[in-house]
């Protein structure tokens, strides 16, 4: 009768089920750790007393970085830790705002197409060798080498020479690039490149260090060989287990820097690191469950951190067969009849920004022009889809039929379900969803053989509104659309060589309400980052970049926890205290502390109540 | 036995081999390359990549230029992790799921024999029913319901054991292991259970008892032993298996294995990387099949491999 003892064992899973994560019920309420009150010192910096005494900083990562080379580097999980290991001529603030890195100052001549940088003679790689012109010469030069097939070096384009030297048609030495002397980089350009700045915080354009390069080639990434030259040196890589980063002892700011070690944990399960957030393993996560919002922000909304990114999700047409092709009023109708407040609010559900622009809101210098049906209401939108749907030549009777096409993903599922209905519902076309394996998805739609509608998104590379709109000139690789005007690309040439920025700006205006004029595309939500954040991390800001350096965080103690208290235990134990710690302060504190809500941007907190537009949950 | 041993050890070389092009050709129809992504890259560019990863060449080339590196266990650059070699992938990733795999084998073995055993001793008895009802749903619950309860109850709930992550220490291992360990426990507690009811039957077991062998005796000798054959044929192709790793048990834990390497290789078109994982898990069969035979030969009198008349 032992095996009777099998009933009261599953009794306790089928409860722990029952407070599972599956849907929105969610999993019981954690508790999470209080910060003390930030106090500052004379300095600026915070005051040691209200310092954690283990300075060690544990990031969720996404997946496994590609490489932690930075010239062949893609992707945020490498970039992330990049940005931790190296430092460009240029980096960013909390806020995201480009600042000087490795070079203090620069000069910029008045045609714009020179740029002369000076280095900050401290400047220090991780073995102490100080960190020259030449360094940056010679990265700058391995770049663009064809050898070293760097997936990126298009963010070199704009230097003089670097499209030839790709191409293979020069030589890499004759890049416009020169050391004039031990401390001054200079770099010529083609064309003058207003966003040439924001470039220089791309891992592409660190500078590696040449004789780790040349003696271990492309092994010279792994731990006790990389040397690096941010704030960070890389301790400890244990592939798809962990990255760990030690303070760099030489960083020319390393008196700044009060994480002692950065540990990046590459989990691409969004629920395993949530798991591990709530067991306090993570200081930061690289994702949330979606789906989950609403219990995130009733239960962890000290946690849970939602800020406006770079970034546009979007369908676009294939301008190039039927029916899209010439179909201007047959697009537009599409295009009106989607309701992007359902799809933010009911759908994705994750404090979206509903769009019906290319360019993300919240560049400094831009301001995105607004078609004229953005400020009707749903019902007029409705209504004009309709009339101009007849006008195509279609009704219910002779309804039409397109293919919706996205990639494998439980997310664009569900939207392009949402957006094939409000179709139905408003139109009565008929749509037939194709789901496509990623490579197959990108394939395809490359080809513009099969596809008639697909989804897209894109993530601006520098905070640029150019970086959207080249997309779509008519040689870009990656005009899925077919787009092929002739003015919208001359448009971009006279972007492309515009010195005067307010005049730049008005074309790139002009530019995007052409492509939004001629229905290219249909916007349907800017993008949000999201992440459960440790209530002790203090010094990051969201920035619209989500571009945040380990170097300017800091974590502080938690209230109730004794000062001299000594903080070096094993993770294990360390959960436990701060478990045991949280009994006494209970999670009702917690939300009394941190205030409440949602915060959109820290500097601006917006509380969250059901009437908020745009991140209301349901 | 050492004829025999040789005769299949060269036969294995044909197979790999024909393992071998299949994959190579197979990965390589797949629609996309190790190279796309959302950001296209410029011709050039594609062209630079395409040369130093020898992919503009002819297949066929390709092929001949793979098979010569793998005489020379040399499995190439992963296209995807750009700082890490196939060996390099596979030297870290394979102690990892082996361990887990070897500790949840045995464990299974451990569990589930004796489960099996009695339960067939009980044969349509209640304590019978409730361990094979038990095994069903260890059988028929997937790991991936079965791994977050845990997490749930003895890391969040409970506050036992870790969430996730990976270090060659027990606490991290007990779930995963666990996780492993619960369908092949069920499915080893049922063949053995079916099996040894078969034996039990059997007139030799008959004439045992009717000598007045002690029970004991009867049930681990004459018994046991021919009832463990299915259990070793199931074993060869599910240690082989459970060694290269789960991907879901992977994922969940987040514990880097090999298991991951199949379905993230082919994801990316990582040719080279799902090629050696697709190469290690054969040989792996082979080797586990060839045991299995051995131990066949041990466990049952009747066969003897160096004996033409059976052999033939």
């Amino acid at each position: 009768m032992r095996s009777w003892l099998a009933i009261p064992v599953l009794a306790v899973l089928l409860c722990a089920c029952g407070t599972g994560q599956d849907g929105e019920s969610g999993p019981r309420p954690p508790r999470l750790p209080v910060p003390v009150e930030l106090v500052f010192d004379d300095a600026g910096r915070p005051s040691m007393d209200v310092l954690a005494a283990e300075q060690v900083l544990r990031r969720g990562n996404g997946e496994e970085p590609q490489t932690l080379d930075p010239h062949l580097a893609e992707g945020v999980p490498s970039a992330n830790i990049l940005r931790d290991l190296f430092e460009g001529l240029a980096t960013t603030d909390p806020d995201g705002r480009i600042v000087p890195g490795a070079a203090i100052h620069w000069d910029i001549s008045r045609d714009g197409l020179t740029y002369t940088f000076y280095l900050d003679p401290a400047g220090r790689w991780s073995n102490a060798e100080p960190v020259t012109a030449e360094d940056f010469v010679w990265s700058w030069r391995r770049v663009v080498d064809p050898r070293t097939a760097a997936s990126y070096s298009r963010m070199l384009a704009p230097v003089a020479n670097a499209s030839a030297i790709l191409a293979g048609s020069a030589e890499p030495e004759t890049l416009g690039v020169s050391a004039l002397n031990e401390t001054t980089f200079q770099v010529r350009l083609d064309d003058p490149t207003p966003y040439f700045l924001g470039l220089l915080t791309h891992p592409t354009t660190f500078p590696v260090h040449r004789a780790s390069v040349e003696e271990h080639g492309s092994a010279h990434v792994r731990p006790g060989r990389l040397v690096s030259n941010g704030a960070f040196v890389l301790a400890d890589w244990q592939v798809r287990s962990r990255i760990v980063l030690d303070r760099n002892p030489h960083y020319r700011g390393q008196e700044q820097v009060l994480i002692e070690q950065v540990v990046f944990y590459p989990l691409e399960d969004e629920n395993t690191e949530f798991n591990r957030f709530r067991a306090g393993d993570l200081h930061w996560t690289y994702q949330v469950p979606s789906g989950q919002f609403r219990w995130l922000n009733e239960h962890m909304s000290e946690a849970l951190m939602v800020a406006p990114w770079f970034g546009t999700y979007f369908f676009s047409f294939n301008l190039t067969r039927y029916p899209f092709q010439d179909n201007l009023e047959l697009r537009r109708a599409l295009n009106l009849a989607i309701d992007r407040e359902i799809i933010t609010q009911r759908v994705s559900r994750f404090g979206e920004i509903p769009s019906f622009n290319l360019v993300p809101a919240g560049l400094p210098d831009y301001e995105p022009p607004v078609p004229d049906f953005a400020a009707w209401s749903q019902q007029e939108r409705e209504e004009e889809a309709r009339r101009l749907y007849q006008r195509a030549g279609y009704s219910d009777s002779n309804p039409l039929t397109v293919e919706l096409r996205y990639n494998t993903s439980e997310n664009h599922r569900k939207i392009a379900v949402a957006v094939a209905a409000m179709w139905k519902q408003v139109l009565g076309v008929r749509t037939r969803m194709v789901n496509e394996e990623f490579r197959v998805f990108l394939q395809n739609r490359a080809q513009r053989r099969v596809t008639q509608v697909f989804r897209a998104g894109w993530i601006g590379d520098y905070q640029d509104a150019f970086t959207f709109l080249e997309l779509f000139h008519s040689a870009h690789g990656r005009n899925d659309a077919g787009y092929a005007n002739p003015s919208f690309d001359r448009l971009l040439d006279q972007i492309a060589a515009e010195r005067i920025p307010s005049r730049r700006r008005n074309l790139m205006v002009e530019a995007e309400r052409m492509l939004l004029a001629d229905q290219v595309i249909l916007p349907v939500f800017t993008y949000v980052s999201k992440r459960l954040v440790d209530p002790r991390l203090k010094g990051w800001q969201e920035n619209v970049m989500d571009q945040h350096l380990s170097r300017h965080m800091f974590l502080v103690q938690q209230k109730e926890l004794e000062p001299r208290r000594p903080d070096r235990l094993d993770e294990t134990e360390n959960t436990a205290t701060e478990q045991a710690d949280l009994e006494d302060n209970g999670p009702e504190s917690a939300e009394a502390e941190s205030g409440t809500g949602l915060s959109l941007f820290r500097s601006a907190p917006l509380p969250l109540s059901p009437a908020s537009p745009g991140v209301q949950p349901c | 036995m050492l004829n025999y041993s040789l005769k299949r050890l060269a036969s294995a070389i044909p197979t790999l081999l024909l393992l071998i092009t299949f994959a190579f050709f197979l990965i390589r129809i797949a629609p996309g390359g190790p190279f796309d992504a959302e950001r296209a890259l410029p011709p050039e560019i594609e062209a630079n990549l395409a040369a130093k990863y020898h992919l503009d060449e002819p297949l066929v080339f390709q092929y001949a230029r793979y098979l010569w590196q793998i005489a020379r266990l040399d499995f190439g650059p992963s296209f995807h992790y750009l700082d890490w070699t196939v060996n390099d992938l596979i030297a870290q990733g394979a102690p990892v799921s082996f361990t887990l795999g070897a500790i949840a084998l045995v464990l299974a073995l451990l569990i589930g024999i004796p489960i099996g055993a009695w339960a067939a001793l009980r044969q349509n008895r209640p304590a019978d029913y409730a361990a094979m009802s038990v095994a069903m749903i260890g059988i028929s619950i997937p790991n991936f319901v079965v791994a977050p309860l845990l997490i749930l109850l003895f890391a969040i709930t409970l506050g036992w054991l870790p969430a996730g992550g990976w270090e060659f220490t027990p606490s991290r291992m007990v779930l995963p292991v666990i996780t492993l360990a619960l369908p092949m426990i069920a499915y080893i507690a049922r063949i053995t259970r079916a099996s040894m009811i078969e034996v039990l039957h059997s007139s030799f077991i008959r004439t045992a008892r009717a000598k007045g062998m002690p029970e004991k005796t009867v049930l681990l000798d004459h018994a046991l032993k021919p009832a463990l054959l299915p259990v070793i044929s199931y074993l060869g192709p599910a240690a082989a298996a459970i060694l290269t790793g789960s991907v879901v048990v992977e994922r969940i834990f987040t514990i880097p294995g090999i298991g991951s390497y199949f379905v993230q290789g082919a994801l990316n078109r990582d040719y080279t990387l799902v090629m050696g994982v697709v190469i290690l898990y054969g040989i792996l069969i082979i080797l586990f099949n060839f045991l299995v035979d051995l131990l066949y030969a041990w466990l049952d009198p009747r066969i003897r491999y160096d004996d033409p008349e059976v052999a033939s």
